[in-house]
């Protein structure tokens, strides 16, 4: 089974890497972007017996630093 | 002396030590579960452990060492993280908060002046407290970052060790290095160990680890 996990900051966090690609978008004349925020996007490929919680432990534990960033696990399709 | 794949200061904190203790660090692998038998202090040095991966030091705090470390941190062991050593620290949970990007995005390089505000713990006994030094910082990830809460209660309990003198990395209150609650734990981005003779430029970082050496040596 496919995992997407979406590991982004939490609101009020300051993203120098957003901010940085909010300023090359305008620099490349693109107008009207109002904001930026960078995260990351992790892709596993578990077990289809893997539970909630067990994906939940590994976000919490390694691929999200809870302190400055949240996520969000979207399960894909089974396998076939 | 903790070593991980990527670690590059180890040698530089190494002979620091040497060189104010005339002790001879043991450098420990990171795949090792068990730590010598006698130590008086963990160093978790500088570098770029597991090249940065996911989060600076998010790799290294999961490694095997790191419960080794965790368990003689709890038992009082004094515990020195610099720079990749601070953000494995703080990863590891044992000191609060998480070390961000540079506000500035740039990879900052360059000798800084540090406040320091807590001259009471083992770290800091050889200074005194308020007094200007001098440190180089060299991170691309040392902007700290924490609730208001934790920034209030690290402040409120004394346990802001450094402060930047003028903004470095967006840190917020211009924090340079925090101890855990025992006093036990620093971490610091600034690197001591490069400012410990004369030939560094500067010798403000030695008394750091004199200061270690009277307390816990």
């Amino acid at each position: 089974m496919k995992i997407r996990i979406y590991v982004t900051l939490k609101n009020g966090v300051l993203d120098p890497q957003g901010k940085a690609i909010h300023h090359a978008l305008e620099g490349l004349g693109f107008e009207g972007v109002k904001g930026v925020r960078a995260g990351k996007l992790i892709e596993l490929e578990v077990d289809d017996s893997t539970g909630d919680d067990a994906l939940d432990e590994m976000c919490r534990k390694l691929l999200a630093n809870t302190v400055i960033e949240n996520y969000r696990i979207e399960r894909g399709e089974k396998a076939a | 002396m903790i070593v991980f794949p990527g670690s590059n200061c180890d040698r530089d904190m190494a002979e620091a030590i040497r060189l104010v203790s005339g002790a001879e660090p043991a450098m420990v692998w990171h795949r090792e579960s068990a730590l010598p038998d006698r130590f008086d202090l963990i160093a978790v040095p500088g570098g770029f452990s597991y090249g940065d991966y996911l989060r600076s030091g998010a790799m290294a705090a999961q490694s095997p060492v790191m419960r080794a470390v965790k368990e003689a941190a709890d038992r009082g062991v004094a515990v020195l993280g610099v720079c990749n050593g601070f953000q494995v620290l703080a990863e590891a949970r044992l000191l609060p908060g998480a070390l961000m990007r540079n506000a500035g995005i740039r990879f900052v390089c360059r000798d800084v002046a540090l406040t320091v505000e807590n001259s009471q713990s083992a770290f800091t006994a050889r200074y005194q407290a308020g007094e200007e030094i001098v440190i180089p910082v060299a991170h691309h990830d040392g902007n700290y970052q924490a609730d208001p809460e934790t920034l209030d209660r690290l402040e409120g309990e004394g346990r802001v060790a450094f402060r930047y003198r003028a903004d470095v990395n967006g840190s917020a209150r211009g924090i340079a290095g925090i101890l855990n609650e025992a006093g036990n734990v620093l971490g610091m981005m600034p690197h001591p160990e490069r400012m410990v003779e004369a030939a560094h430029g500067g010798q403000d970082g030695r008394r750091l680890f004199e200061g270690l050496l009277e307390t816990v040596g």
